[in-house]
C-alpha cells in the first residue's frame, strides 16, 4: 500500500532533535496582551468591548465579521486599555485590542478541571455552533476558520475525516509533543467532529519519524472503532491538506476544486484538540502550543503559549536572542514568515512557532542561470513547472501562468529547496498568483453582470 | 538590537548546486577515463588535457572579452564540456584540431547561445561534428589500442566495429562481434578493434551511469529510453536479415556514452518524464536507421542533436503529470 503523496516532495533535514519530547510547559502571563483582529482567513473581528471595560479569560473581544471568519476571545484577565494598531511581524499594522493583565480570572462557565469528558451528547449542528464561537481555525498554519470546513457545501458529502499529524516542516515538534501528551483528548476532538459531519470514518496521518507517536495514537484508537492510525513515509509538504488526502485516501483534489469533493475533510490534531476543550470544556481558542527553537537557543521546547503575548517576552523566556542569530521566522523553515519585528508581535493562532536561525545560515549564494536540471519539476508537489512560471512571470505572461496551473501552486517551497542554482522561483510565482488570482476575480465579477 | 534579516520562504536550502553536479559527471566519466589512457596511453592524456585547458580558456575569454561579464568558470561546466568532447575523439587526433573543436564547441555550441543554460545543443556534440565534418578522414582513424604502447602520432590504426558493420549492410551480410564480452570489458591489450576514448568500455559507461542514478544527477528516463529503443528495434531489423543484433548495437560505437552523458545533459534534455522518453525513444531510432541506412557508420552523435532540437517543442507540449488530473475512486 502506498503510505506517501505520489507526486513531487523533498527530503529537507528535520532537525526536530533540539526540542523534540520536551514536555509542554506553560509560558508566563505577559504584563500587557495584545490580541490581533484578524488571526484567521476571512474578514477580521469586529471589537464588541470598549476602552475601560473589564474582561475575563474567555469574555469575547470581537465578534466574527463574516461566515467566514471568526471571533476573537480574551486569552487574560484585565482591563481593556485601547483598542489600537500593533507593528505585525513584518512591521506593518494590524488592528489590535490591548488588555492590561490583572490577576487570571477565568470565565466561571470554562471547565478547567484536569478530568477527560469522554461523552458529548450534542447534536451535530450545536456542535459546530459551540466550534464557531468558540473562534476555533486550523491550527496547521492556514488558519482557515473551522466552523466553514464543517459545513461541505450543498450537495456534497464527507465520507472521512482525515487528522493531520504530520507535522512536515523541519524544526517543528508542537504537533508530536501535543499527540503524546494530550492523545486522549484528540481522540475524543475526533469523534466529536466525525459526529459533526456525519462521517463514521477517521484516518490519523503521522509521519513515521514520530514512532513514539504512532504507537500511542494506534494504543488509543484500539478501542475505538472507525479511527485507524496511518504512518506515513516522510515526505515534505505531506502535511499540505491536498498532499495527506492523497498520501491516506489515494484520491487527488481536482485543479481548482475544494479537498471536499473527495469526500475529505482535513483537521490538524491541534484544533482537534482545540475543539475537544471547546466543546467539553468550554474553553474558546486562547492560546496554543508553540515550538520555540533553533540550533543555539538555550532553552528550546514546546510551550504553551497565551496568544497576545509578545514575541520579546516569548526570546527572553528561551533564555534571550541566541548570539548570531540572523533570521527569526514565525513558523517552519519551509513556509514561515521571517520577521523584521520581534518585539511587540502578539502571539496569536497563526503562530506555530519560533525559529531562530544563525547569521550564517541565512545568506544564500547568488543565483546562476537556470541549468534546466528539471530538479524543480520533479519537486514539485502539484506537478508544476517552476522554472517555467518562474521565466514566464518576468516576461509578464500571466495568461500563460494561468493555463500552466500557477494556482495550483501551494507555496510549500519545494522548488527553491532544490534549485542548485539557487533561483528564488518562488518570487516570480507568487506574483504570478496574485495577478492571475486578480484576473479571475475580475473575470468572475465581469460574468456576474 | 541587531537588524534580522528578513527572506522569503523557504528559509532553507537542500545544498545542491551546480558545481556539484557538474562535479559528479566529471567522477562519473572517470573510470571510463581510466580505462581509455589503459587502452590508448599518452595520447589519451593528451588530447583530453588539450581539450579541457581549451574550453575553459574558450569560455573565459568570451565571458571575459566578448560578454564583459565576471567569467564563472568554477561551475565547472566547461571542465565537463572538455571531458565530453575529448571522449568523442580518436586518441590521436592531432592537437590543433582538437583546440579546434573546443574552441567551436564552447564558442558556437554554448556562448553564441547566451552562455550555461541557453545553448540548444549538446556543446560537446557540436564540437565533434564540427571536427566530423571538417576532418573526416582524420576523425575517423581510430588508434589500435595498445595501452601506452600505442603512439599519439603515427599510430596503427584500424576500422571500428562499426565500420564493418555498416560494410556487412552494404554487402546484404549481417556482421556480429565475436567477442562481446570483450567490448564490453574492452581494456584487453591489442584489441582490434578501435574506437573514440570514451567507446571503450560499456561496462565502465555503465559503472558512472548507475553512479549518476544513486546520486540522483540523472533519472532513468532518458538512458533506459534510448537503449531500450536500439535494442528492441535493432531485433527487429535483425530479425528480418537487417543489420546486426541488438547487443553488437548496443556494446559498439557511442551509445553507451550517448545515452548515459551525452543525452542526458541538463541543459538540451526536456523537463518533464514524458519528454524524456519520448526523446530517448527518438534517439534511438534516429541511431539505428544512420547505423543501418545512412552515410555515416556511426550516427549518436547526430541522433541527439536532431532530437535536442525537438526539445523546446516536447516542452511545451509534453508537461510533467499534475496533482489532481486524475480523480482516482
Amino acid at each position: 500500500m502506498k503510505n506517501t503523496f505520489c507526486i513531487g516532495g523533498v527530503h529537507p533535514h528535520d532537525n526536530k532533535s533540539y526540542s523534540a519530547h520536551k514536555p509542554i510547559v506553560e509560558a508566563p502571563l505577559p504584563k500587557q496582551a495584545v490580541i490581533l483582529l484578524s488571526q484567521h482567513i476571512g474578514a477580521p473581528a469586529q471589537p464588541v468591548v470598549a476602552v475601560g471595560d473589564k474582561v475575563k479569560v474567555g469574555t469575547l473581544l470581537a465578534k466574527a465579521g463574516g461566515f467566514v471568519s471568526a471571533p476573537v476571545h480574551s486569552s487574560v484577565s484585565g482591563t481593556v486599555a485601547k483598542i489600537d494598531n500593533v507593528l505585525d511581524c513584518q512591521g506593518q499594522p494590524a488592528p489590535a485590542i490591548y488588555i492590561d493583565v490583572e490577576g487570571d480570572e477565568w470565565l466561571p462557565e470554562i471547565d478547567r478541571s484536569k478530568g477527560l469528558v469522554h461523552e458529548c451528547t450534542l447534536e451535530p449542528k450545536e456542535i459546530i455552533q459551540k466550534i464557531q464561537d468558540a473562534g476555533i481555525v486550523g491550527l496547521g498554519g492556514a488558519c482557515f476558520p473551522t466552523h466553514v470546513k464543517l459545513m461541505p457545501p450543498p450537495g456534497k458529502k464527507a465520507e472521512v475525516l482525515i487528522v493531520n499529524g504530520v507535522e512536515c516542516e523541519p524544526y517543528l515538534t508542537n504537533d508530536h509533543q501535543l499527540m503524546l501528551e494530550h492523545g486522549e483528548e484528540i481522540i475524543v476532538g475526533i469523534r466529536i467532529v466525525m459526529k459533526a459531519l456525519g462521517v463514521t470514518r477517521a484516518i490519523i496521518g503521522i509521519e513515521a519519524n514520530k514512532p513514539d507517536a504512532i504507537e500511542h495514537m494506534q494504543d488509543l484508537v484500539s478501542k475505538v472503532l472507525g479511527i485507524e492510525v496511518r504512518a506515513l513515509k516522510v515526505k515534505y509538504p505531506q502535511g499540505g491538506e491536498k498532499q495527506l488526502i492523497d498520501a491516506c485516501i489515494g484520491r487527488q483534489v481536482p485543479s481548482g476544486a475544494l479537498p471536499i469533493e473527495t469526500g475529505a475533510v482535513v483537521d490538524n490534531v491541534a484544533t482537534l484538540y482545540a475543539i475537544y476543550e471547546a466543546v467539553q470544556k468550554n474553553k474558546p481558542l486562547i492560546s496554543r502550543v508553540m515550538t520555540i527553537t533553533g540550533k543555539n537557543v538555550s532553552k528550546p521546547g514546546n510551550y504553551l503559549v497565551r496568544f497576545g503575548t509578545p514575541t520579546s517576552q516569548l526570546v527572553e523566556m528561551v533564555g534571550g536572542l541566541p548570539a548570531g542569530t540572523g533570521e527569526v521566522i514565525a513558523g517552519g523553515p519551509m513556509m514561515g514568515r521571517s520577521m523584521s519585528n520581534i518585539d511587540t508581535m502578539p502571539a496569536n493562532k497563526r503562530m506555530s512557532a519560533l525559529l531562530f536561525m544563525p547569521e550564517d545560515e541565512c545568506y544564500r549564494p547568488n543565483p546562476s542561470p537556470c541549468i534546466r536540471c528539471a530538479k524543480c519539476v520533479d519537486a514539485c508537489p502539484m506537478g508544476l513547472e517552476p522554472y517555467l512560471l518562474s521565466s514566464m512571470a518576468k516576461g509578464e505572461e500571466w495568461e500563460g501562468m494561468e493555463k500552466h496551473r500557477v494556482m495550483d501552486c501551494i507555496d510549500c517551497g519545494s522548488c527553491v529547496f532544490t534549485c542548485p542554482a539557487h533561483r528564488p522561483l518562488l518570487d516570480g510565482i507568487r506574483l504570478g498568483k496574485g495577478k492571475v488570482g486578480a484576473m479571475i476575480r475580475e473575470r468572475q465579477a465581469a460574468a456576474k453582470k | 538590537m541587531a537588524q534580522l534579516i528578513t527572506s522569503a520562504a523557504p528559509h532553507v536550502h537542500s545544498g545542491d548546486s551546480v558545481q556539484k553536479n557538474m562535479l559528479l559527471v566529471i567522477l562519473a566519466l572517470l573510470p571510463a577515463f581510466v580505462v581509455s589512457v589503459i587502452a590508448f596511453g599518452w595520447g589519451a592524456l593528451i588530447t583530453t588535457c588539450i581539450s579541457i585547458v581549451a574550453c575553459v580558456l574558450t569560455e573565459w575569454c568570451i565571458t571575459k572579452y566578448m560578454l564583459k561579464r565576471e567569467p564563472s568558470l568554477l561551475d565547472l561546466s566547461a571542465v565537463l564540456t572538455g571531458l565530453l568532447l575529448a571522449m568523442n575523439l580518436p586518441s590521436n587526433l592531432p592537437w590543433w584540431m582538437v583546440v579546434l573543436g573546443s574552441v567551436f564547441a564552447i564558442g558556437i555550441g554554448k556562448m553564441v547561445f547566451g552562455g550555461l543554460g541557453q545553448n540548444v545543443f549538446n556543446p560537446a556534440l557540436v564540437g565533434r561534428v564540427f571536427l566530423l565534418i571538417s576532418f573526416p578522414a582524420a576523425m575517423t582513424t581510430w588508434p589500435v589500442a595498445k595501452g601506452f604502447a600505442t603512439k599519439y602520432l603515427d599510430a596503427e590504426t584500424a576500422a571500428t566495429p562499426l565500420s564493418y558493420m555498416k560494410q556487412a549492410v552494404a554487402g546484404h551480410q549481417q556482421f556480429e562481434l565475436d567477442s562481446w564480452l570483450d567490448s564490453f570489458l574492452s581494456c584487453v591489450p591489442d584489441h582490434i578493434m578501435g574506437g573514440s576514448m570514451g567507446e571503450i568500455s560499456a561496462l565502465a559507461l555503465l559503472i558512472g551511469g548507475i553512479f549518476l542514478l544513486c546520486t540522483r544527477v540523472i533519472s532513468w528516463h532518458i538512458p533506459v529510453s534510448i537503449l531500450g529503443t536500439v535494442a528492441v528495434f535493432s531485433a527487429i531489423l535483425s530479425a528480418f536479415g537487417i543489420g546486426s543484433g541488438p547487443l553488437t548495437h548496443l556494446l559498439t560505437g557511442g551509445i553507451m556514452l550517448g545515452a548515459i552523458f551525452m543525452a542526458t545533459d541538463y541543459v538540451t534534455s526536456p523537463m518533464a518524464a514524458w519528454g524524456k522518453i519520448i526523446y530517448g525513444i527518438g534517439i534511438g531510432v534516429i541511431v539505428v536507421v544512420i547505423r543501418t541506412w545512412g552515410s555515416y557508420p556511426e550516427g549518436m552523435s547526430f541522433a541527439i542533436l536532431i532530437m535536442n532540437a525537438c526539445v523546446p517543442l516536447l516542452d511545451a507540449y509534453v508537461g510533467p503529470k499534475r496533482f489532481g488530473e486524475v480523480v482516482k475512486k
